[in-house]
């Protein structure tokens, strides 16, 4: 992996991150890590019902932007959406509540893992058909643009989208537009069971079609906090003065299978054993330590995101059940479903 | 009342809805500078400028994304998409996006847009610009789904449309464009979900849409001076929500349903029609319920097969003349 070499020198790489930040950076990074191993736990538990797509391994892009970002900007991802749900600052119990059908849920029970949604906190929808939602983004962008408030889309997604004609579109549309809407490509190395290298004309998916759009080149350690939170500042900051997209590449790796089906096999012996000495979260702890934040600090983070887990899943699991009155409810903006009088 | 035509229309309504609302915008492929294909939006650009009215790549996701996205962020848009035949390159954003963003979000997001295109038969252009597909978009819960048939209509349900919380496709019929009629002055908005019966009659009545709007009326004349038959026309207007009520009880009062579609056959809207009328007024009826529709192939492009495979004013007459009397 050469991304170290091709990633760009950020014009804020060299300020120096706060205290503060690289603390929430350190947080969001352990919650996401927790939150996503309990959803896991209650897979098994069978209290999860349907597909869901985890990012164990990929917190650090999802947490680096969550800091980044304003609040009153806007997100919009994958179904592998968890994580950056939750970073936007959406209620775990409401995100695990969601996963397991229960009333409390984000959605209610109608949307499920694959379509996290908290609007309120800036979460515009987690989108489940690959590509839908760049053009979206762009929209909303957009709508920024219009209204000169300042605001910033983010859109996250996967390597295999580079390969959907609606990634193209939304690029082409929002580079034209010169639209505040930063595309952040999650470059896992795998477009579900299959290496994106086998499928891709180009090395790299994202970046390698920048220059198509007229975009720079970005590719970063996308299991580096800080190398995604200075990237990500830069780029949120130029799009707020007008600056137009970015499309920006952050390699990383997922620890688990594509979804809940899949047990990756696929994988190259040891691939996973050498990505997990690099797992971000491991990674940025050490850091931290490095810089003289004491273990306990550390510890105390931990064991308080540990906590808040535990309370969102108690609140989950007590949650009661949907009702079935509300399957014909809010189709429309009446709150109704009816389409005949 | 002014005389306009149903493409002017377009444009008076749009207008109409960018004077009183900023949210309102506007975009699409040769939308701006060239004033839209079907010239339907001439002047707008320079009535409203390049920040409200946006000429678009042929991008069809895009555009509608871009519709979507700016939507759930608090402005109004309109976009075009040139012919209703495109929608499919981007019915994700319409089936699985648009449609569904509200419901699976529990009502956290809400679309207030407006889809145009130019839907239908009659200008030759062969099965990949020709066709009718409002059927497809009635066939998704989500989407509200209107098509006019007169001017008027086009101005008053489009300004109902814009200013409706929900997603809108509003399917214009092409081979209508040069039609003139009378459209009221002033503001004019409408109602979405009201049918309106066009002409009384005693013996049949006749529920259509768009161009068989007009094919009906015609027939409707015919029947009645050259065969004694006295139908009603039922402009169904909107297909989503539908009126179900005008269509019941004009069918009650003759005995007799027949749906003019323009579409193909399976899945129609008229089906839909039948099915409700043999449910909740089986026993009012007189014999069997007609449909009358295009038969189950691609749209051919020559003369001779467009024009005998929509059904023509004849074609209605002499299936009238032949199920009904």
């Amino acid at each position: 992996m050469d991304t170290k070499a091709k990633s760009k020198k950020a014009g804020a790489a060299d300020k120096e991150i706060g205290r503060e930040t690289r603390l929430e950076l350190f947080r969001l990074q352990v919650e996401l890590r927790y939150c996503e191993k309990r959803a896991y736990d209650l897979f098994l538990q069978n209290l999860i019902k349907g597909t869901s797509h985890l990012s164990l391994g990929q917190e650090a892009i999802a947490a680096a932007f969550g800091v980044a970002m304003r609040p009153d900007d806007w997100t919009f991802c994958t179904y592998r959406g968890h994580a950056h749900t939750l970073a936007r600052g959406a209620s775990m119990a409401g995100v695990l509540g969601e996963l397991m059908g229960r009333q409390c849920g984000l959605l209610g029970g109608k949307g499920g893992s694959m379509h996290l949604t908290d609007v309120k906190k800036g979460a515009m929808g987690s989108y489940a058909i690959i590509g839908a939602h760049l053009p979206v983004a762009a929209g909303a962008a957009w709508s920024a643009q219009y209204r000169g408030t300042e605001q910033v889309a983010v859109c996250f997604f996967g390597d295999g989208t580079t390969n959907i004609g609606a990634f193209h579109e939304a690029l082409n549309f929002a580079a034209v537009w010169k639209l505040p809407v930063i595309f952040v490509c999650e470059n896992n190395l795998y477009m579900e069971y299959t290496p994106i290298s086998a499928v891709t004309a180009v090395k790299h998916p994202a970046a390698d079609r920048a220059s198509a759009y007229g975009l720079e080149s970005i590719v970063l350690d996308g299991n580096d906090a800080d190398e995604v939170y200075r990237t990500a500042v830069q780029y949120m900051t130029r799009a707020r003065k007008g600056g137009g997209p970015a499309l920006i590449e952050a390699v990383t790796y997922r620890h688990s299978g594509h979804s809940r089906a899949d047990p990756a096999k696929y994988r190259p012996e040891g691939e996973l054993e050498k990505w997990l000495e690099r797992d971000p979260v491991k990674v940025y702890r050490e850091r931290l330590l490095g810089l003289g934040f004491t273990e306990g600090t550390l510890k105390d983070i931990e064991d308080g995101t540990m906590r808040k887990v535990e309370e969102a899943t108690a609140i989950a699991k007590a949650s009661p059940l949907p009702s079935v009155g509300d399957i014909e409810k809010n189709v429309w903006a009446d709150g109704g479903a009816a389409w005949r009088n | 009342m002014a005389e306009l035509t149903y493409r002017d229309a377009v444009a008076a309504g749009i207008a109409q809805e960018m004077a009183r609302d900023e949210r309102v915008v506007f975009l699409g492929e040769d939308v701006a500078h060239a004033g839209g294909v079907f010239k339907a939006t001439v002047g707008l650009l320079e009535k409203f400028g390049p920040k409200r009215v946006r000429d678009c790549p042929i991008s069809e996701q895009a555009i509608l994304g871009a519709a979507m996205g700016a939507a759930m962020t608090g402005l109004r848009p309109i976009a075009e998409i040139m012919f209703s035949d495109f929608l499919a390159v981007c019915w994700d954003i319409v089936a699985n996006e648009i449609a569904k963003m509200r419901y699976m979000t529990n009502g956290q997001i809400t679309l207030p847009l407006v889809i145009r295109t130019a839907n239908g038969a009659g200008s030759r252009f062969g099965a990949q610009h020709s066709q009718s597909v409002e059927n497809w978009a009635m066939a998704v819960p989500g989407i509200k789904v209107v098509a006019p048939a007169f001017p008027a209509d086009v101005k008053g349900l489009l300004a109902a449309a814009v200013r409706d919380p929900d997603p809108v496709l509003f399917f214009e019929q092409k081979s209508l464009y040069a039609m003139k009629g009378d459209v009221p002055d002033g503001e004019y908005v409408d109602v979405l979900g009201e049918a309106k019966v066009l002409r009384e009659g005693r013996d049949c009545t006749v529920v259509a849409l768009a161009a068989m709007v007009h094919r009906s009326l015609a027939a409707a004349e015919i029947l009645e001076k050259e065969h004694g038959i006295s139908c009603t026309v039922v402009d169904v207007r909107s297909l989503v929500p539908l009126d179900t009520q005008t269509i019941l009880s004009e069918v009650v009062k003759t005995g007799r349903l027949v749906t003019v579609e323009e579409n193909p056959r399976l899945c129609g809207w008229g089906a839909e029609i039948a099915s409700i009328v043999a449910d909740e007024c089986f026993w009012d009826l007189d014999g069997p319920i007609v449909r009358i529709t295009t038969p189950h192939v691609p749209l051919p492009s020559a003369d001779e097969l467009e024009d005998n495979t929509i059904p023509s004013v004849d074609r209605i007459v002499k299936t009238i003349r032949e199920k009904v009397d």
